[in-house]
């Protein structure tokens, strides 16, 4: 009974009709995306049904030009029993970052949720600790989306002996 | 009488029955940066919330500016007890997302220089654990083993902690005979060593009261809390990425993946011995094969991808296109493919994955680490609550908690 990726797709949309959508086996793994509303039905479907029961990774993207789309959640499943993996993703415009919380599916996106919502800013609706863990509480910014720049290395206004500069 | 007045105390904290106690994050029982305010009861602990991020360093951020290669050193400041499978994950996966073929060569080499740094990450992990439970020697005595297997690092690629080693389709040169001479030393000289490591733990009474049954997890609460490597394998479960996604030819050689039943410290203690057995005689295998490649095979080191490997330096001086490719290796002159990759390999400590999305730029459009630590270190609450004090510290270092990765 081995589980294949036309066999998932089918699956999936077979429940959930256009919802799911962009299907592509690019770079030897399945992905596809969702409006955010459906996220949890669709990763509780996953789990239920198909035995996606490891949530590998879960961490946002930021893409400026995609407007109504800027920030993007991508979620790596795990089916062990099929040694199958899954990309899926879910995509949000920043001026109302809501994403469901994977919290009650998976206790590993706690962490996970909380490291995106520190670094990008998404609100994941019924976290149940949702604040800042890596940077101070203190940050009024969320330093991964492509709005803030890194440091221009040719600056020469910077006295700093120390380190080469000035 | 009237000095009573002087001492004011918060309210209810007269009723208050427990005890807060800030664990860290200089604690020398906390082996690194990790800050716990535990609320106790006499010596249990009745809850704790774990405080992380004290030396995080935006790598995301700064991989985002950095050309494939220049990520590598970052790469090392992850899990800094096992930097090689670190680097040689970060290779595996450019080379995966640029569809780059590597000779059989490179791949045993690699796994070499992947299975010595499993012991080395290992063999710290399992001796700290003695330290915490009070027997400093096995440690002490281990050390100078390491020192053989950072050696071999040093004379692969100069460096012994943070390594920085290899390139993007093979190795920067290739192995002496003076890497292949100690790596036989040490092939030679540690199974008994460990062996005798092993008698000094494996059944010593103080040792397994001390870790049988404290920091125990079962394997469905293991999985949903993202627990990988020898933390799930020590629950019992076989998910090993070696074996499961293999990559490095690792299909190519004969091993079994050591599981536990209960996941407690006495059995990630014990798996972790189990794998350095493994180890040891994947090394061993990898080094018959690398041996079996005689005259031109014997000599190569490296993939031919010279978009993203350094030519030699006499080619460079003589030679046009060598030239050519030097300079725009080095100015990072070198566009990347559109499109998006997820590559794991099976660090010391559990799966570490590389998220890279790129958008046809020099440099990743986002590149994301799966610290496999800084997901199983969230079930520490639930691993400590109840049980002594004393067990939470043995518990953390069992965990193999390594701050650089935690933190990224």
């Amino acid at each position: 009974m081995s589980l294949t990726y036309i066999a998932i797709q089918e699956k999936l949309e077979e429940k959930f009709g256009d919802q799911v959508s962009l299907f592509s086996t690019e770079s030897g793994i399945l992905s596809f995306e969702s409006p955010a509303a459906q996220n949890l039905k669709v990763m509780q479907f996953l789990f239920d049904e198909l035995g996606f029961t490891f949530l590998t990774d879960l961490c946002g993207v930021n893409y400026p030009d995609q407007q109504g789309a800027e920030l993007v959640v991508v979620y790596h499943l795990h089916n062990f029993v099929e040694n199958i993996r899954l990309r899926y993703s879910v995509a949000v415009p920043v001026a109302q970052p809501d994403v469901f919380t994977a919290t009650k599916l998976f206790e590993s996106a706690n962490w996970m949720e909380r490291e995106t919502y520190d670094f990008y800013g998404i609100n994941f609706v019924g976290h149940p600790n949702l604040k800042r863990i890596l940077n101070v509480d203190e940050m009024d910014y969320f330093p991964l989306r492509k709005e803030f720049p890194l440091e221009d290395q040719t600056r020469i206004d910077k006295d700093d002996e120390m380190f080469g500069r000035g | 009488m009237e000095a009573h007045h002087n001492i004011v105390l918060p309210e209810g904290s007269i009723e208050k029955t427990t005890t807060t106690l800030n664990l860290g994050p200089t604690h020398p029982a906390t082996h690194g940066v990790f800050q716990n305010i535990m609320e106790i009861d006499g010596e249990r602990v009745v809850s704790t919330e774990q405080t992380v991020g004290f030396i995080h360093r935006a790598f995301e951020k700064l991989a985002e500016r950095r050309n494939l290669y220049q990520i590598t050193p970052i790469t090392d400041r992850l899990n800094y007890c096992s930097s090689p499978i670190n680097n040689m994950g970060w290779h595996i996966a450019c080379e995966r997302f640029l569809k780059v073929e590597t000779p059989k060569r490179v791949d045993y080499l690699r796994i070499i220089i992947m299975e010595l740094a499993r012991i080395s990450d290992h063999l710290i992990c399992n001796s700290i654990d003695g330290v915490d439970t009070g027997a400093y020697t096995g440690f002490l005595y281990v050390m100078q083993y390491r020192e053989l297997i950072y050696e071999i690092y040093e004379e692969v690629c100069g460096s012994r902690l943070t390594t920085n080693i290899g390139r993007i389709g093979g190795f920067e040169r290739n192995f002496t005979n003076t890497a292949f001479t100690k790596l036989e030393k040490f092939l030679n000289e540690y199974p008994k060593v460990l062996q005798e490591f092993e008698s000094l733990f494996t059944r010593n009474r103080i040792f397994m009261e001390r870790t049988q049954g404290t920091g125990g997890i079962s394997a469905a609460r293991a999985m949903n809390y993202g627990f990988t490597g020898p933390n799930l394998r020590a629950a019992g479960v076989d998910y090993d990425v070696r074996v499961a996604n293999p990559y490095s030819s690792y299909q190519d050689l004969d091993f079994t993946i050591p599981v536990g039943t209960t996941g407690d410290n006495y059995d990630r203690f014990l798996v972790r011995n189990a794998e350095m057995w493994q180890s040891l005689s994947i090394i061993k295998q990898a080094y018959e094969k690398v041996q079996s490649f005689k005259g031109t095979e014997a000599e190569i080191f490296h993939a031919d991808v010279p978009e993203y490997y350094l030519p030699k330096k006499e080619d460079v001086y003589n030679n046009m296109e060598a030239l050519i490719w030097h300079f725009k290796i080095i100015m990072g002159e070198v566009e990347l493919p559109k499109g998006q990759i997820y590559s794991a390999v099976e660090g010391g400590n559990g799966e570490l994955g590389f998220y890279l999305v790129s958008d046809g730029g020099r440099t990743p459009f986002r590149l994301h680490f799966r610290r496999p630590c800084f997901i199983y270190y969230q079930a520490y609450p639930e691993l400590i609550t109840g049980g002594m004090l004393s067990d939470a510290v043995v518990t953390m270092s069992s965990l193999n908690l390594i701050a650089g990765e935690l933190d990224a």
